[in-house]
């Protein structure tokens, strides 16, 4: 090229320039071949792997979607956390124990998987801390009765499960393989909360009435774990479409209303719903309208307990600040000490 | 039962144990019953895992990391396991179950140390507390584990296992906050200030021990002050910090004098039983 065309261009930047459309070639190469890979995995409904290729968007709403979960179990232990010292029997006290102590290990897993697409947790802990972050709006109601330890382990829980099931079969891998685990330990803990709630709802008068309060107050806030209405949901198209979310909102809580109408009748309990009967023709339960004015108020901060939450949160990783500064220096001085002993040594 | 709930009352949600491992509830169907003085002392061993249990278990979602709220969960809910094996022993000797005993029992019954019902403090103070907790119930369970009583040896057994990580935890966490920072350095001096005075009591021979212990049936607890004194001060002056210069509070002998947190600590873990008694949970 240089040798048929005069110059008009020193050489260098001639092959400068030639090299950075290279670079730049390369780049949008290997971008279309990803692009290609990715679609075809997605047509093909496999897995894509952190190493892969994939839209700037897919792993946008991936780290928004993971890390908000991971933030729902950690801002999740705080109304179940608050009965652990009064748990009214010392097994209710170990299992109760054990579950809040599975939700910040689901922390963990969810923030690994969120840390293989590029955000480092602290990064992730930094958007809870300033309130950037969004967590299940589920939380920001308060757990005022032991009734209400059974009523969010069979209902949030149990609602949660409906919702992650198909999240087992997430598009992206390292997501969907959490959630297996997640799944296991969810199910155990819907269980733990039926039958704390039936053990209440065959027990005294009053423990019957604290369960159906209970029933009461998490029925509506439960439903609404969904997400809005399928009109009203601006996401969900699109995360159907990558193969992260499978079914949408309305469906998953069809699914979930069917499941828990014949458990609340196990249990002797009603569901404070007057719209709720079972619909021939469908096939399913027909439900009444949930107060979506109370839940999109909940979501923008002003639910009965957001500010209670963000600051129990924000209070613990204020006074561990010294602690994990303590650990990071010793670890530092240990890799000093380590190279200065290799250094010795050679 | 309705079986389309999916879920039917006898579903073992609550059982926690993995394996084979014996549960509480095992040891209370086996129909085993113990007598009135081997019920006394596994009282004493009881009442210590589970007020420490109860303290240790207010820190989850409070930790400084993740893996704290977690490993402090553990350490909690093996020591409640132990207290729940204790005190279901225990109760064979006078019909009672754990929660009779730890729901139902008034301050002055419990004859745990005043160690454990110390209040958490910092990370520093919880983690001296535990140290020194983990120190000395690690020789003692690797002493009960031949006790003469079966039932003693074999929750000793599962105990020392578990008590094993929980010193490994605190004496890593010593060496961690003594030579990371100025600030932490201080702190975990602080923390080990703040409890010292309470580590004689663990050293009692409170009755009935020394009976029981001469039939070969309980460690008596003055044969582990030296073994776990010479631990812990070479932990300690390992770490860098030193052994405090307090004196034993006055008192020591898990007696009536008990700390001034015992009744916070049981007013909060016994007021829903106590609203609603003869209830089951």
């Amino acid at each position: 090229m240089s040798t048929q065309s005069p110059t008009l261009h020193p050489v260098e930047e001639t092959a400068a320039t030639e090299q950075i459309s290279e670079d730049a070639r390369a780049a949008a190469d290997e971008a279309r071949v990803g692009w290609e890979r990715f679609e075809q995995l997605i047509a093909e409904d496999k897995r894509v792997e952190p190493r892969d290729w994939m839209p700037d968007n897919y792993r946008k709403t991936l780290v928004r979607q993971v890390s908000q979960h991971a933030h729902s179990e950690i801002i999740g232990m705080q109304p179940e956390g608050n009965w652990i010292t009064r748990a009214p029997s010392l097994k209710r006290k170990a299992v109760l124990m054990a579950k809040v102590q599975d939700e910040a290990g689901h922390g963990l897993y969810l923030y690994s998987a969120a840390e293989t697409l590029g955000t480092p947790r602290d990064e992730l802990y930094e958007q809870l801390y300033t309130g950037k972050a969004k967590y299940s709006s589920i939380f920001n109601y308060p757990a005022r009765t032991w009734a209400d330890i059974g009523a969010i382990g069979w209902l949030v829980d149990g609602a949660a499960i409906t919702n992650q099931v198909p999240l087992c079969r997430a598009s992206y891998g390292p997501y969907g393989r959490s959630m297996v685990r997640i799944c296991k330990e969810e199910s155990f803990h819907q269980r733990q909360g039926w039958e704390i709630l039936y053990s209440l709802s065959h027990g005294t008068e009053e423990q019957k009435q604290m369960a159906q309060n209970a029933v009461d107050r998490f029925y509506g806030p439960a439903l609404q774990m969904f997400g809005p209405p399928d009109d009203e949901s601006p996401n969900s198209r699109q995360s159907m479409a990558w193969n992260i979310k499978r079914f949408s909102n309305d469906e998953l809580r069809q699914r979930f209303v069917d499941m828990i109408v014949p458990q609340a009748e196990a249990l002797g309990l009603r569901l404070p719903d007057p719209e709720l009967k079972w619909n021939e023709e469908r096939g399913h339960y027909d439900y009444g309208d949930l107060d979506w004015d109370e839940f999109f108020s909940v979501v923008k901060g002003n639910g009965p307990l957001n500010h209670q939450r963000l600051a129990h949160y924000r209070a613990a990783r204020d006074n561990g600040a010294w602690v994990r500064e303590a650990a990071a220096a010793y670890a530092a001085k240990q890799q000093q000490t380590e190279y200065d002993a290799a250094l010795l040594a050679a | 039962m309705n079986e389309t709930a999916g879920f039917t009352a006898q579903d073992s949600a609550t059982r926690i144990s993995v394996g084979d491992a014996i549960t509480p509830e095992d040891l209370r169907s086996s129909g085993a019953a113990t007598d009135e003085e081997t019920a006394r002392y596994a009282l004493i061993l009881g009442d210590d895992s589970l007020m420490l249990a109860q303290r240790l278990g207010h820190w989850i979602s409070r930790a400084p990391e993740l893996e704290e709220d977690i490993a402090l969960g553990n350490i909690a809910l093996d020591l409640l396991g132990h207290a729940r094996f204790f005190l279901t022993y225990a109760g064979t000797a006078w019909g009672k179950t754990e929660d009779d005993l730890a729901y139902f029992r008034d301050e002055d019954e419990f004859r745990s140390a005043r160690l454990v019902e110390q209040d958490n403090g910092d990370f520093a103070k919880t983690i001296a507390r535990q140290l020194i907790f983990s120190f000395y119930s690690h020789e003692l369970y690797s002493r009960l584990v031949d006790s003469a009583d079966e039932t003693l040896a074999a929750v000793a057994d599962k105990a020392l296992k578990e008590v094993a990580y929980h010193q490994d935890h605190s004496a890593q966490w010593l060496l961690r906050l003594a030579g990371g920072t100025e600030e932490s350095h201080q702190r975990m001096q602080a923390g080990l200030e703040a409890v010292w005075a309470y580590v004689d009591e663990l050293f009692y021979d409170a009755e009935p021990t020394p009976k029981l212990a001469e039939a070969g049936i309980a460690v008596l607890p003055s044969t582990l002050r030296e073994p776990v004194m010479s631990r812990l001060t070479q932990s300690i002056e390992q770490a860098g910090l030193s052994i405090p210069e307090v004196k034993g509070a006055f008192g020591a002998d898990r007696s009536g004098r008990f700390s001034e947190q015992r009744g916070f600590i049981l007013a909060e873990m016994q007021v829903l039983a106590r609203q609603h008694p003869g209830a089951t949970w």
